[in-house]
């Protein structure tokens, strides 16, 4: 603790006035922070952590002279590859209140942990709030097997019993004037900087075991996680993975305690691992994207909560997870809401101007194709709408380079020709098919149609046209414009007359 | 009949001695005995509620029986797992969860992978091979959560098929499938069928449970009656399967009606 506080004081001489974590002071903080670095300090202890090429990694990055933060951010570090990889099996197999309820039923271990001797024992508090922790989860099975009550309600219960006794005594523990009782109060929020050596050693176990056990026997989790059922009648035993997930997260719960603390423990669980659902849809990618983003989370709250003494971790870490979460809510590739805004709204666009090409086919069509071009007056008319919408319009089409504008008369290019002719097409075979094939009145056609024609593709196409023998007109008794119609389109020079297309 | 298992020797693919399952003390399975021939396609039939799906589950050991025992092969059901195939009902799983076709066929394979070893090139093989039976091939890569409630019970037929056993037990494979595909996994049973595997499926609608099956299993919390399908679908024989269920019975008494 002591030494953390002189390297923070440092820190404040260096960043001067930087009270805003989130400004770009930050930034220059942070430079400074490695301009006190010095080199093989650091390689003194943090070389005794063999398990974690990631932490070694980061640590050599930030090459941090105190000891103190390398061990927050290497713990930090640590704890979100932990909760990262149970969280990605708790969100799949929809137990995230499970996760919640555990963390908070650790809570009287970790004071009794502390009773034991009087000190911040790593070795007893993780015994203790192991213990607590599997302690509850076997009340709530209790609690579901022998009552009416559903899960949701015993977890409810339990997390709220356990963590008022856990408040009760670590009440009691605050006013026990023996004990050295530094740090109990942190477990609520969490602080980073009160990770010792001691600590990272036992993140660094657990996290070797779960990487391993979930590694090595990936398979098994897998399966069980799926289909309980068919795993067990291929011989998985579906209880033991069970039980060992459910060990393996009281195991990071307990190791995340003192960084993140008893409340938010739960968020690192379920953030990451949600953020990492939302971009990927196979599981192992999941579990790595969620390790990651714990990483990300844990060296957020580790740095943040660093820049002045006395700043809760816990809330930093899982404002961190949240912003990855938006990050991947907003943006992801498949699901992200402004891609798909995105793609929606790209749509519509072409959904406009592939009505508004048909509306210029439309005029060449009334007219027999007699006069190339159409002006804005000839579209603004059919489309009712105003001069100054056509005009918009006609713009619109020229920046695709589907149309050319002159004067106020426009002139379909080769492609825009082709286009239009394809949508209308598509429109009247649509059409002639839900009559012919559909058997739905004449009148009621043309409304689908408007839809359809932007979304058929062009194996639909030709097996509709197949369907209705090469037919020539529409139900309306209109041509239908053919294959060939629009690739002697495309093929024609720019400018385009009217032979060629109609009859 | 042609392939000759070597594991099965003469023994029943299937032993049903003196079973019971209860839940919460209340039972479900009386004392079933059935000893079920090689080669046979046997329809599991009888009223909801009648214990179709736990006589399944419990040969394989999915739930707790009361008494008797089950064997496989001649040998205790549990230590001859790897000899049988299991398709469970579609809705047991969340479709949401983030595997792909592939991954979810693959787990067929995982039975006689064991604990720790990957799937193996010759195991992705045969995932492919399964996958092109049941014309999903093109979907391998495809997340299971864009699937039709067809094309997810195809899969769950791969992977079923990827186990490559003796003795499969499929517990409502055609519920809630298009006509295409229930004509599809119906002509694959029968093929499986040729090639001297034994099928137990559970099967809800009598009048087709006539025309898929070699042998029917009438259930109704013990065993109604267990034979070729001729001798056991009868008037008399439905009627005690279904009880009093008048519905069901206008049903029975239409399909004997077409028999007739």
């Amino acid at each position: 603790m002591g030494v953390y506080h002189r390297g923070t004081e440092s820190t404040e001489r260096g960043g001067g006035r930087a009270f805003s974590f989130f400004s770009v002071s930050s930034v220059p903080l942070w430079l400074i922070l490695l301009c006190f670095a010095t080199q093989n300090v650091w390689a003194v202890r943090i070389g005794e952590i063999s398990e974690t090429t990631f932490g070694e990694q980061v640590v050599r990055f930030f090459t941090f002279r105190d000891p103190a933060l390398r061990y927050a951010l290497v713990g930090s570090i640590l704890l979100g590859i932990n909760c990262g990889l149970l969280g990605g099996f708790l969100v799949v197999r929809k137990m995230a209140l499970v996760g919640d309820s555990l963390s908070h039923a650790v809570l009287p271990g970790v004071a009794l942990g502390f009773m034991w001797n009087m000190t911040k024992d790593p070795v007893a508090i993780f015994i203790g709030a192991t213990i607590a922790g599997l302690l509850g989860a076997v009340v709530v099975n209790l609690i579901k097997e022998t009552t009416l009550l559903k899960e949701d309600t015993a977890l409810g219960l339990v997390l709220a019993a356990f963590f008022a006794a856990g408040m009760v005594l670590i009440t009691i523990i605050q006013r026990l004037e023996t004990a050295n009782k530094s740090g109990v109060d942190k477990y609520l929020f969490g602080q980073a900087a009160a990770i010792s050596l001691e600590d990272v050693k036992l993140m660094s176990a657990v996290t070797a075991l779960s990487v391993a056990a979930i590694t090595i026997f990936y398979k098994g989790f897998l399966v069980t996680s799926f289909d309980a059922g068919f795993a067990r009648a291929t011989g998985f035993p579906v209880r033991v993975f069970h039980y060992a997930l459910m060990l393996l997260l009281a195991f990071s719960v307990v190791i995340s305690l003192q960084a993140v603390g008893v409340v938010l423990v739960s968020a690192m669980l379920i953030t990451p691992a949600a953020a990492a659902y939302m971009l990927t849809d196979r599981m192992h990618r999941l579990l790595v994207l969620a390790s990651v983003f714990g990483i990300f989370a844990g060296a957020c709250g580790a740095f943040f909560s660093f820049l002045r003494p006395n700043l809760p971790t816990g809330p930093f870490m899982v404002l961190g997870a949240s912003a990855v979460f938006v990050g991947a809510f907003l943006f992801g590739p498949k699901h992200g809401v402004v891609v798909r805004w995105w793609m929606h709204r790209s749509r519509a666009h072409r959904t406009k101007r592939e009505n508004t090409l048909k509306s210029i086919f439309h005029v060449l069509e009334a007219r027999n194709f007699h006069g190339e071009g159409v002006t804005l007056a000839e579209l603004a008319e059919r489309r009712r709408e105003t001069i100054e919408e056509a005009r918009q319009q006609a713009a619109n089409l020229r920046a695709h380079g589907q149309a050319t504008l002159n004067e106020d008369t426009m002139y379909l290019t080769p492609d825009g020709m082709q286009r239009a002719m394809a949508i209308v097409r598509n429109h009247r075979l649509w059409e002639l098919y839900l009559t012919n094939a559909a058997q739905i009145a004449v009148d009621h056609v043309h409304e689908d149609a408007e839809k359809i024609e932007h979304v058929l593709g062009e194996d639909v196409v030709r097996e509709l046209e197949r369907r209705l023998d090469f037919a020539q007109k529409d139900p309306h008794g209109r041509v239908i414009p053919s294959v060939a119609d629009i690739r002697k389109a495309a093929a024609a020079p720019e400018r385009v007359g009217a032979t060629g297309y109609g009859n | 009949m042609e392939v000759k298992q070597v594991n099965f020797d003469d023994s029943p693919p299937l032993e049903v001695h003196d079973l019971t399952v209860a839940y919460h003390r209340k039972p479900v399975l009386w004392g079933i005995d059935l000893v079920v021939p090689k080669g046979k396609l046997v329809g599991i039939v009888g009223p909801n509620g009648a214990g179709k799906s736990t006589l399944i589950k419990a040969a394989l050991g999915l739930v707790p029986v009361s008494s008797g025992w089950v064997k496989i092969g001649g040998v205790p059901a549990r230590k001859n797992l790897k000899r049988v195939g299991y398709v469970p009902q579609r809705e047991s799983v969340d479709w949401d969860f983030p595997v792909t076709v592939m991954d979810v066929v693959l787990m067929g394979r995982y039975g006689h992978l064991g604990m720790i070893k990957r799937p193996a090139a010759r195991d992705k093989e045969i995932a492919r091979e399964c996958l092109e039976k049941v014309k999903m091939l093109p979907f391998a890569n495809r997340q299971i959560a864009n699937l039709s409630g067809g094309q997810q019970q195809r899969v769950f037929l791969a992977r079923a098929l990827a186990q490559e056993s003796d003795l499969y037990f499929m517990d409502e494979p055609f519920a809630g499938v298009d006509a295409a595909t229930e004509a599809a996994i119906i002509a694959l049973l029968h093929e499986l069928k040729d090639r001297g595997k034994t099928l137990m499926v559970v099967h809800h609608d009598l009048p087709t449970a006539r025309n898929y099956f070699d042998m029917l299993l009438l259930l109704n919390m013990r065993v109604v009656a267990f034979g070729p399908t001729e001798q056991v679908f009868t008037y008399e024989l439905l009627q005690e399967t279904y009880g009093g269920r008048l519905t069901i019975l206008s049903e029975v008494a239409e399909a004997v009606r077409q028999r007739g």
